[in-house]
């Protein structure tokens, strides 16, 4: 406990750059999903193949991508951008299936209906299909936000600094408290942003919540 | 406004015929109702209306004007549209889904939402109801709302695919005598889609009984087409060979008739004439 007193500045100042690579990594994969899942729907042969090749992103090892991307970006292995890339392809993994599935269940009566009425396409699309797919999106976009939180650490390994240098620190240097905070804060940063999500949900979606009349 | 269906054909993809080499002339300011059973292609020919769905051959016109040669959303926009189970936008509250398409044609959100509060008072809903969303409503309610919404922009035209077809039977008759006193006041051009024929002989003005493939059986009034059924298809839709229809009266103690059905069960008194009645009174 005294260790993490002692530290608090530099527990502060890692958590806040775990957010910075987390965040952009999340929304990314989320702006980019969309359209993929969109077009995946509008061509139904090439569906399953666009989904589950997505999918299979996710089992790519996170430490030899960490490594290769910045060959193809031509950035450093230890540059933020690096990190912040290869989390969106891991955000894509999950949030593309997510984000064709949600569109998908979007009911075909109200579709029609929003079609018979007058609505355009495109307009239809924004007012129509993307909220009520809404929920299903944010239940995909809590897993994105819970998975990449917990993978961001493993930069820590290249020297990239995130709440995963209190596991490499702390593992390296002997300090347990160093290692339990690292988990604590992960954990609590997690358990935060999807609590964040939920609430912004329920203020979006009013109509999401529960119960009859 | 009139709308004529023209030797209108509809062959899908695979194969199938809807509809056949139809037929139709819709007057202005009356309520006609096609009336068939489930795959009779009633509900193809009320999508061609509104183009949202193209016949394969012949044409639909409005006022002699090809609805081929206007644009589809736009189109839409001036026809007013109610289904089955109310198609309403389960995110948007009663107000919003009334004002929908007022508020696609540009209208300010105040006077959108003005017009959906008169529209609730025609209706018969309760203004109350305006902030509730779609699924906090009964099925009755929710398809005032879809008449509501159909009517929102002033449509000359109002198509209505079986739209009290979910409703269960006390609440469908209320909707559809609240139809009547709203066509009364508005005279809107309907085309009504049912396979109710006590729907279809309440509301039409113009009865359209459709056989297999929209081939037209008979088209009348509906006294027409209970006094003269063109056909045996026609008589055996509308149930005239069975006891049900078939009526016989008995003079009562007290003045008026004793009407029963075919299997003797009684069904309802007609009274004597009014000027009779007096004198008795």
């Amino acid at each position: 406990m005294e260790w993490i007193l002692n530290n608090l500045p530099r527990i502060t100042d890692l958590t806040l750059a775990h957010l910075l690579l987390a965040l952009p990594a999340v929304a990314s994969a989320f702006l980019i999903a969309l359209p993929i899942a969109w077009a995946a729907n509008r061509v139904r042969p090439l569906r399953e193949v666009v989904v589950s090749g997505t999918g299979l992103l996710y089992a790519i090892p996170s430490l030899p991508l960490f490594i290769v991307l910045p060959i193809i970006l031509g950035t450093g292995v230890r540059d933020t951008f690096n990190v912040i890339v290869a989390l969106t392809i891991f955000g894509l993994a999950l949030m593309v299936r997510s984000a064709a599935d949600a569109l998908d269940s979007v009911d075909s009566g109200v579709r029609l209906a929003s079609t018979a009425v007058g609505y355009s396409p495109a307009k239809r699309f924004f007012s129509v299909e993307l909220p009520l797919a809404g929920p299903a999106l944010l239940a995909g976009l809590r897993v994105v936000s819970v998975s990449t939180i917990s993978l961001v650490s493993v930069s820590a390994v290249l020297g990239v600094q995130s709440l995963g240098s209190l596991f490499t620190d702390g593992f390296e240097r002997g300090i347990v408290p160093s290692i339990a905070a690292g988990i604590l804060m992960t954990a609590l940063l997690a358990l935060l942003l999807d609590v964040l999500l939920i609430a912004a949900g329920r203020v979006i979606m009013p109509w999401a919540r529960g119960g009859g009349r | 406004m009139a709308i004529d269906f023209q030797n209108v054909t509809k062959t899908y993809p695979d194969g199938t015929v809807a509809v056949d080499d139809f037929s139709l002339h819709v007057p202005s300011h009356t309520c006609t109702v096609l009336l068939g059973s489930s795959g009779c292609g009633k509900s193809t020919l009320i999508r061609m209306v509104n183009r949202m769905v193209d016949p394969s051959s012949g044409s639909i016109l409005i006022d002699d004007a090809d609805v081929a040669t206007t644009e589809p959303v736009a189109l839409r926009r001036r026809i007013g549209y109610v289904m089955q189970d109310s198609g309403l936008l389960p995110h948007r509250r009663v107000i919003d889904n009334i004002a929908t398409v007022p508020r696609l044609n540009g209208e300010s959100k105040a006077d959108a939402h003005r017009r959906a509060h008169e529209l609730m008072d025609i209706v018969g809903l309760d203004s109350a109801l305006a902030r509730r969303y779609p699924k906090q409503l009964s099925g009755g309610q929710q398809q005032r709302v879809g008449v509501a919404r159909g009517l929102a922009a002033d449509p000359n035209i109002l198509l209505m695919d079986e739209p009290f077809g979910a409703v269960d039977p006390l609440v469908r008759v209320e909707l559809q005598r609240e139809l009547q006193r709203i066509q009364t006041d508005l005279r809107k051009t309907i085309i009504f889609v049912t396979h109710d024929i006590d729907e279809a002989l309440t509301l039409g003005d113009q009865i359209v009984v459709l056989k297999k493939g929209g081939e037209v059986a008979q088209i009348g009034t509906p006294e027409n087409i209970v006094e003269a059924p063109a056909n045996d298809f026609v008589a055996q839709f509308l149930g005239l060979d069975s006891a049900r229809r078939s009526l016989s009266a008995a003079p009562r103690e007290g003045g008026g008739w004793l009407v029963s059905d075919g299997r003797g069960r009684p069904l309802g008194v007609v009274n004597a004439a009014p000027d009779q009645r007096s004198e008795t009174d």
